[in-house]
């Protein structure tokens, strides 16, 4: 058994995935050290907010600023408060204003500016044009004077005493503050969800749970399988007949059918993520029970096994000691693609609402849930979901590489 | 000579049938014998007449479709577990591949206290133990300091035949059914093992049942044979009578692939 443990990590593909999961099984352990926050607390007020570093308002303004005089900064505001609407808007002036439209760049911050500022004049009157409109166009250039402007703004207090409103400072254009130093920075690497989560702290906790969920189910479909396949190759006869029937039967159902049903008829308080995940491994034992048997099948006559027979080795001794080892290899394949075959399944329940119903810990399959009910997809949050995906492609990608590792390790003729 | 030996394995009828329908095959068709204490009995076929069957129905590892076996003259039971074992402390066997007959998983000493503790040795101190294997060993010309914590695919195919009669050894059982020992076996280590069951033989008086496809093996080596063509026995007897006057046609040709007997026997004349 030894060699064949150390034999694993000679294939390239094995270690490829091998590498992959345990990057992934690494990150949900040491994530939650770095950031302990509960991964279901609901931190921002609205719903999907941009991946981004978010700085407190704040905090900046009591932070001791430093000047610095960088070209281009003006330029970079304005660019940054004039919205789409507001330059195809400018456009339409300066167009009606005699300007021929193919001197009109939009997207030229500065040379759109100074156009507007040269030709500009908020007594002209574009034919056609509603007051609203006329107002709009000198609200918006009022805005941008004041972007343009040097002088800085003010903060002020309400005096106590008084009640009139005094000066305490003013924030001028070059004041930057030094992110380090302003003493709330949060950093949303995936934006939030629907609820205002922390996507990311929610995607390691349901990844975490994701995994766990696949370890019960594949542990518990494969001990079943391999049980049963064991006992059915082995002794054959009238309890092979009982366990392929079973075995048979559930096979023609879908699994993934039974599993709906099942999942809905325990209800919705009872579906908690263990409960899910012994419903999965309950729902798809069959193909490890025929394929553990058909593998003892073969094995059973062999000399071997005839000599331990006749060296007066029990049932049970001879299924540990001389058919077990045999089909080890075997049985840890099945298992492999038991747990991630088990993430998957969660996922699909979860999507149809029929996953685990929990308030503490998220899985993979709750937050496409959430994210497909919001309507993050349509909305374009794809923050909300892709990662979610990734994640799910990541580990069943390298389960599916250790697989496929294996069966190179131990089938000679697949290896190069 | 039946009246002065004690029956030792005797079949009526016996028959095994695999598959049904189309891919019936009757591997072992009503086959009756008798075989006697201390005796060297040969089966001989070619390959596919249902040797190996029959050696697993005698071991008591397939049941028969059909028949009887007889030990030591009454009707064998081995309905339990239990029975079962305590019949294969009397018949024990040596199959034809060496390298299927053991468990890659289990070390060479494992195979040799399997048998220790199958005559009762389970709480024997270790020193004695390994006294014993190391006897056992010497008896087949290995030397089990050699052999300790080593796996059997470590072995050569005529090494693994040896420690399988070391463990014959060490088993002492009355019957012992060898199925064409050394047909996978080069030619240089066939004697060698030959020799080795025979001294065995000698020394513990144990039936040998004898199983192979050379008829010229089996002369020399046996007090009777049998000649196995499609599932049943078609002839028998003692070997004068089988080899120098054949009753049937199969055996006849069987002696005539054997190239060794031309040289001493004119079988033109038989
Ligand atoms: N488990 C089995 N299932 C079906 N057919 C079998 C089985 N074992 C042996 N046979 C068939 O029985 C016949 C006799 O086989 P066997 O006893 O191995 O012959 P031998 O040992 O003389 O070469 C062969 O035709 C073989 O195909
Ligand atoms: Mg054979």
């Amino acid at each position: 058994m030894k060699h064949t443990f150390q034999q694993f990590f000679r294939s390239g593909k094995f270690v490829f995935g091998f590498s992959i999961f345990v990057a992934i099984l690494l990150l949900t352990f040491i994530y939650p050290l770095i950031i302990p926050d509960p991964p279901l607390e609901i931190v921002a007020q609205g719903t999907f907010f941009e991946p981004g570093i978010y700085v407190s308002v704040y905090d900046s303004l009591g932070t001791t600023p430093h000047t610095l005089n960088l070209d281009g900064a003006a330029a970079k505001r304005i660019a940054s408060k004039l919205n789409e609407e507001d330059r195809l808007a400018m456009k339409e002036w300066l167009v009606a204003a005699g300007i021929p439209e193919n001197e009109i760049d939009t997207a030229d911050t500065q040379k759109l500016l100074d156009l507007w500022m040269d030709n500009y004049d908020p007594t002209e009157n574009i034919p056609g044009m509603t007051n609203a409109r006329r107002n709009y166009f000198i609200r918006l250039n009022n805005s941008l004077k004041g972007l343009l402007s040097t002088e800085g703004a003010i903060i002020a207090e309400v005096n106590p005493e008084t009640g009139t409103l005094e000066q305490v400072d003013v924030i001028t254009q070059t004041d930057y503050v030094n992110i380090n130093q302003v003493a709330n920075v949060r950093v949303l690497p995936f934006g939030t969800d629907n609820f205002g989560r922390d996507v990311l702290t929610e995607l390691v906790a349901a990844t975490r749970v994701s995994l766990v969920i696949g370890f019960v189910s594949g542990t518990i479909a494969t001990l079943i399988g391999l049980t049963l396949g064991l006992l059915a190759g082995y002794i054959g006869g009238v309890v092979d007949d009982i366990i392929m029937f079973f075995t048979n039967l559930f096979t023609v159902i879908p699994s993934f059918v039974l599993l709906i049903l099942i999942s809905f008829s325990i209800g919705q308080e009872q579906r908690g993520a263990v409960t899910i995940a012994v419903v999965i491994g309950l729902t798809s034992w069959f193909w490890t029970a025929r394929a553990v048997r058909a593998q003892v099948i073969s094995l059973r006559n062999r000399d071997h096994v005839n000599l331990s027979k006749l060296s007066g080795h029990s049932i049970v001794h001879i299924i540990i000691t001389d058919i077990l080892p045999y089909i080890a290899s075997y049985v840890i394949m099945a298992l492999i693609l038991q747990i991630s075959a088990g993430i998957l399944a969660e996922a699909q329940l979860s999507i149809l609402g029929l996953g685990p119903r929990t308030t503490v810990v998220p899985t993979l399959g709750l937050m496409m849930n959430w994210a497909l009910i919001y309507q993050a997809q349509i909305l374009g949050k794809w923050w909300a979901y892709l990662p979610v995906l990734v994640t799910i492609a990541l580990i069943t990608f390298s389960m599916n590489l250790m697989n496929t590792g294996l069966d190179q390790v131990f089938n000679p003729a697949l290896r190069e | 000579m039946p009246d002065e030996k004690n029956l030792c394995l005797s079949g009526s009828g016996l028959t095994k049938v695999f598959g049904f329908g189309r891919q019936k095959c009757v591997a072992v068709d009503h086959v009756d014998f008798n075989f006697y204490e201390g005796e060297i009995v040969s089966i001989v076929g070619e390959s596919g007449s249902g040797k190996t069957t029959l050696a697993k129905i005698l071991l008591g590892l397939i049941n028969p479709t059909e028949g009887e076996v007889y030990f030591q003259g009454t009707k064998r039971d081995i309905g339990t577990q239990k029975k079962k074992k305590e019949y294969w402390k009397s018949i024990q066997a040596i199959f034809q591949d060496p390298f299927s007959s053991y468990n890659i998983f289990n070390k060479i000493d494992a195979v040799l206290l399997d048998c220790i503790h199958m005559r009762g040795g389970r709480r024997l101190p270790r020193a004695e133990k390994v006294a014993l294997m190391t006897e056992a060993c010497s008896f087949v010309n290995l030397k089990f300091e050699e052999l300790t914590n080593k796996y059997p695919f470590e072995l050569s195919g005529g090494q693994m035949q040896r420690l399988m009669i070391a463990r014959i050894f060490l088993l002492r059982p009355q019957i012992l059914l060898a199925d064409e020992p050394t047909s996978m076996i080069d030619a240089c280590s066939r004697s060698t093992i030959l020799g080795m069951l025979m001294n065995l033989h000698f020394e513990t008086g144990m039936t040998l049942i004898f199983i192979t496809h050379d008829i010229g093996l089996a002369y020399y080596v046996s007090d009777t044979i049998y000649i196995m063509e499609h599932g049943k026995f078609i002839e028998s007897g003692t070997p004068d009578e089988v080899i120098l006057h054949p009753k049937e046609a199969y055996t006849r040709r069987l002696i005539n692939d054997v190239p060794k007997i031309h040289e001493e026997w004119d079988l033109s004349t038989v």
